[in-house]
């Protein structure tokens, strides 16, 4: 082929996102709706399609649905209904999936991300809808049967369909790890991947740069990590710039990612759409969603991270980078939030939580819901520290053994001996004696040299390990020494 | 031997009474009943599963419950036949099809569980046609079940084992399933009366699915005060069931008799067309004249919309059913066919499992459902069935009720119609409108052929008039003075062709 120029593409992405509603019960049926477990230990007739049962729909989980939509700016439907998406497969129990088709419950929302450093974007939603999750077909090895486990089979999900708005893999990342605080702020969802309570598809197109038209689409499924959203796309985005830049052309269908490889290979090619037979599920009525419900559950619609991060720097102060860090997960800004309640300056009370409690997490490798140490804790420490019972460094180390042993401030101090010596007359006789020791300093002082003073406090600190008042000790050492210069 | 005096065998609740007041014990009526099902159940073949040993347990549990000083529920130990796609906890449920062949669902359905809290005695699993798809019970993968008044003919269907069960003095109460005349129809067939209640007054939950928008379980009788009693019973909200009808049944129950005086019954003119046999005609108007001579006025209706409830009908139906069906995949439960690929496995067990009337309406309702046909079918057939109610609704500005024949024949020859689906489907005519609008319909005897056939006539009445109509069904039955007590099969004409089978 003759070596021309070649064409620039740019690709077009939009995410579909599933993600597991944070309900006790499954959608349809009474069934606990956890993860894990001996498998087929959480079913009912419901939930596998006995003869004759029927689904009754979890108010709570149109609550979280709601909420979803709220949070994304969604127009929610006066009236929603439930559809069947009809398919064959041995981890659909019902051979077909109660789901929504042509009446999503929220529409026509919007997610804001950072696409870089203080730059938002938004990408539009064109909806959310509520289904039940399928359960999970399992094929051991060496047998030649397949096993199933209904235990996930009517887990409450949400489908929340992006615009292909998204215009790098990068995007792609940062609108979903966006999406998945959004969440987990609104506290509707987990979120998480790995236990696939978050699933994500995408739909990459290219197209000739200053094209408008989208290309042919293609689907990239089993996606199951974040740093797979990019890999899945720069391989996919490159696939497709190839196949067009040799002539080739983009086939629409359906991609499945390999984890190991990084790469894409083809799963089943949509020459005609399939056909799911969709019809309004007769065993649920049409639900009415009395504008009422709707405010009330926008009233109570936490704070989203975004506001949060813009509250942290603007009203109280805090860097970008601390407001930033505390708002990474709800439960850090929930931990920061009830330090500062409990009494500490937000600035304090960033740098203790984002400096010492993080870090310890990290080096811990544990999470803050599984945290000993409250809030209140943290603040009797601090205040501890303020009262000059522990130096700054002492009330360091006491957080650490609070955190490592769940401890209160005043017990680990205690335990630690690490209690500030404020009694003047015990370290006025440890002052006494340093002085004799060091007698070549106490002359540079008395030659003239303020800055043996510190010095000489430095030795007071190392002889009381660090326990001594500094303040008192420096006051100990003018009272003894008088100014710098020949002793009177 | 017989233990019951006669006056019982004629009333359900006269058992429940003299139960209650310990004339009699359950067992007793439970011998009864199981001595006459092993005299004729050979022949007539109404029920697929009846276990006299679980049977006379249950009877045994309620004469203690009675000797202990609990004599309430309106059922004390009376029989009542249940329809098989019925969920019968640990008792197999087979919807007449070998795709559930011993099938036994974990739990009861609703309607199961209300008439146990009564007290009923749970009587066997009843024949019908598979999944309740037919209209003569020769649809069953388990053998037709014969007419107990003419054993050469078919019960109706699809609830024909229920209806022949109660004729034949198997059972004083039956359940049947009525979807689009499968109660009525049957009950019409064998002589018996058959009620189907306004969509979402009887708890669907444990009904196995044929058309959800459509199915209702219905009460069958001997006569319309035991109807009304099972209805009593089974009927209510039920929070397993969003479908279900958040109405207290309570005072519908309880309201005041109408009186026939000043009735207005509405007559369509196209109830009155040709393909209604005259003496099912002339059993109808006669039940016309009695009314008008009791005070009662006449008015002349016209729905014409009635011809197309049929097509209507049946494009729901085969849609919905096309779905409902899809979970007997012989993943879960029932046979499974031996395949080496899942998508084999799926069509040969299914092909194996499912009997030609089944498969003929999953592939038609698959086709309805198929993209680019729903608006022309399933939706339209959806606005069709708005029409039909808003017909009904007009007619019931101008009338309280609305009175026909239920069937257009009385009970046809077995195999008459079997190999001619259209036919079949035509045995629907007048059953099929009052479902579509999902409002209550019952049939009543009101005669017999000269050839001693049964004759059913017909009442449709607005959503949750059940009671009413059945109380003014009560009065007609009075009018008609009929002696509505169960046939003995073994002097029922005999059959003359093939037809019955046990082919279980």
């Amino acid at each position: 082929m003759a070596a021309e120029t070649k064409t620039a593409f740019e690709p077009v992405i939009g995410l579909e996102v599933h993600c597991q509603l944070a309900t006790k019960t499954k959608l349809f049926c009474g069934c606990e709706a956890g993860f894990g477990g001996q498998p087929n230990s959480r079913i009912c007739p419901i939930c596998t399609a006995q003869p004759g049962s029927l689904p009754v729909l979890d108010d709570e989980a149109l609550n979280l649905a709601i909420t979803v939509g709220l949070a994304l700016s969604c127009t929610i439907r006066a009236k929603t209904k439930f559809d069947r998406k009809n398919y064959f497969y041995p981890d659909l129990p019902k051979g077909y999936q109660i789901s929504q088709y042509d009446e999503p419950l929220c529409e026509h929302g919007f997610l804001e991300f950072e696409v870089e450093k203080g730059a938002t974007k938004r990408a539009r939603v064109l909806r959310v809808h509520m289904e039940e999750d399928a359960g999970k077909a399992l094929h051991p090895e060496k047998t030649s049967s397949s096993l199933v486990d209904l235990n996930r089979a009517g887990v409450p999900l949400v489908e929340i369909v992006g615009m292909p708005d998204l215009a790098s893999p990068a995007e792609a990342s940062a609108y979903l790890q966006a999406l998945r605080r959004l969440l987990r702020f609104a506290g509707v969802s987990e979120c998480d991947m790995e236990k696939g309570s978050l699933r994500c598809d995408a739909n990459v197109s290219i197209r000739p740069v200053g094209e408008t038209k989208l290309g042919t689409k293609v689907e990239i499924k089993n996606i199951n990590s974040f740093r797979n959203v990019e890999r899945a796309l720069v391989f996919e985005i490159a696939r497709q710039t190839e196949a067009m830049q040799s002539g080739g052309k983009i086939v629409q269908e359906t991609r499945s990612f390999r984890d190991t490889e990084g790469t894409t290979v083809s799963m089943r090619v949509k020459e005609s759409a399939d056909d799911y037979r969709y019809f309004p599920d007769p065993d649920l009525p049409v639900f009415e969603i009395d504008p009422a419900r709707v405010e009330r559950l926008r009233k109570a619609l936490p704070e989203s991270f975004l506001v949060k991060r813009a509250r942290y720097r603007d009203a109280w102060g805090l860097t970008e980078y601390d407001a930033r860090v505390l708002t990474e997960e709800p439960a850090t800004a929930r931990f920061f939030e009830a330090v500062v309640a409990a009494g500490l300056p937000p600035k304090a009370a960033a740098n203790w939580v984002q400096g010492e409690v993080l870090g310890w997490l990290t080096e811990s490798k544990r999470e803050l819901e599984t945290l000993q140490t409250t809030p209140a804790d943290l603040v009797d420490l601090v205040k501890m520290a303020e009262r000059g019972e522990l130096s700054h460094l002492a009330a360091k180390k006491v957080l650490r053994q609070m955190l490592d042993t769940g401890a209160k401030a005043a017990a680990a101090a205690q335990s630690l001996d690490l209690l500030q010596i404020r009694d003047a007359s015990s370290l006025g006789a440890t002052v006494d004696e340093v002085l004799q020791q060091e007698a070549k300093i106490v002359g540079d002082y008395r030659g003239g040299k303020e800055t043996a003073l510190n010095a000489l406090l430095g030795r007071v600190m190392r002889a009381t390990k660090g326990k001594g008042d500094p303040n008192l000790i420096k006051e100990l050492l003018l009272q003894k020494l008088g100014p710098a210069g020949p002793a009177k | 031997m017989a233990r019951l005096p006669p006056e019982l065998t004629r009333s359900a609740r006269a058992i429940a009474d003299a139960v209650r007041s310990r004339k009699v014990s359950a067992r007793d009526v439970a011998d009864h009943y199981l001595e006459r099902a092993a005299r004729h159940d050979g022949t007539v073949h109404a029920f697929l599963h009846l276990d006299p040993a679980a049977i006379r347990a249950e009877a045994d549990a309620v004469d203690r419950r009675v000797a202990a000083g609990d004599a309430s529920g309106a059922l004390l130990g009376v029989p009542v036949a249940i329809k098989d796609n019925l969920c019968t906890r640990g008792v197999p449920t087979t919807c007449a099809s070998k795709i559930l062949a011993d099938y036994r669902p974990p739990y009861d359905a609703t309607v199961v569980a209300r008439i146990r809290a009564a007290g009923g005695v749970v009587f066997g699993k009843t024949n019908l046609d598979e999944f309740a798809m037919g209209a003569s019970t020769e649809n069953s993968g388990y053998g037709t079940t014969r007419n107990p008044r003419d054993l050469a003919r078919v019960p109706g269907g699809s609830s024909g084992g229920s209806a022949a069960a109660v004729a034949a003095g198997f059972a004083p109460l039956a359940l049947g399933s009525d979807t689009g005349g499968s109660v009525r129809q049957p009950a019409s067939l064998c002589g018996v009366v058959g009620l189907r209640p306004t969509y979402g007054l009887v708890s669907r939950y444990g009904l196995i699915a044929f058309a959800s928008s459509l199915d209702q379980v219905g009460p069958l009788a001997l006569n319309v005060d035991d109807t009304m009693l099972l209805m009593e019973v089974i009927g209510g909200h039920d929070p397993r069931d969003s479908t279900s009808r958040k109405v207290d049944l309570a005072p519908l129950a309880k309201a005041p008799a109408p009186t026939l005086a000043g009735l207005k019954v509405g007559v369509p003119a196209e109830y009155k067309v040709e393909g209604v046999e005259p003496e099912v005609r002339a059993a109808v108007e006669r039940c016309e004249q009695l009314l008008v001579k009791a005070g009662a006025r006449l008015v002349p209706l016209a729905l014409p919309l009635t011809p197309y409830a049929i097509p209507t009908y049946y494009l729901v139906v085969t849609s919905e059913a096309s779905s409902n069906l899809a979970r007997f995949d012989g993943v879960r439960y029932g046979p499974r066919a031996d395949a080496r690929e899942l998508s084999h496995m799926y069509g040969l067990t299914r092909a194996q499992g499912f009997g030609d009337e089944v498969k003929r309406r999953i592939m038609l309702g698959t086709f309805a459902l198929s993209a680019g046909y729903f608006d022309a079918y399933y939706k339209k057939s959806l606005q069709v069935r708005q029409r039909i109610l808003q017909e009904f609704t007009e007619a019931f500005t101008k009338c309280d009720f609305v009175l026909g024949p239920t069937a257009p024949t009385a009970a046809f020859p077995i195999g008459e119609k079997a190999s001619d689906p259209v036919q079949m489907y035509l045995c629907d005519v007048f059953t099929a409108p009052a479902p579509l609008a999902g409002l209550p319909a019952l049939s009543i005897p009101c005669g017999t052929t000269k050839g001693g056939l049964p004759i059913g006539a017909q009442l449709q009445g607005p959503a949750c008039s059940d009671f009413r109509m059945l109380r003014v069904a009560r009065e007609l039955e009075k009018l008609l003075a009929l002696d509505l007590v169960p046939c003995d099969p073994a002097s029922a004409p005999a059959p003359t062709n093939g037809g019955a089978s046990r082919g279980r």
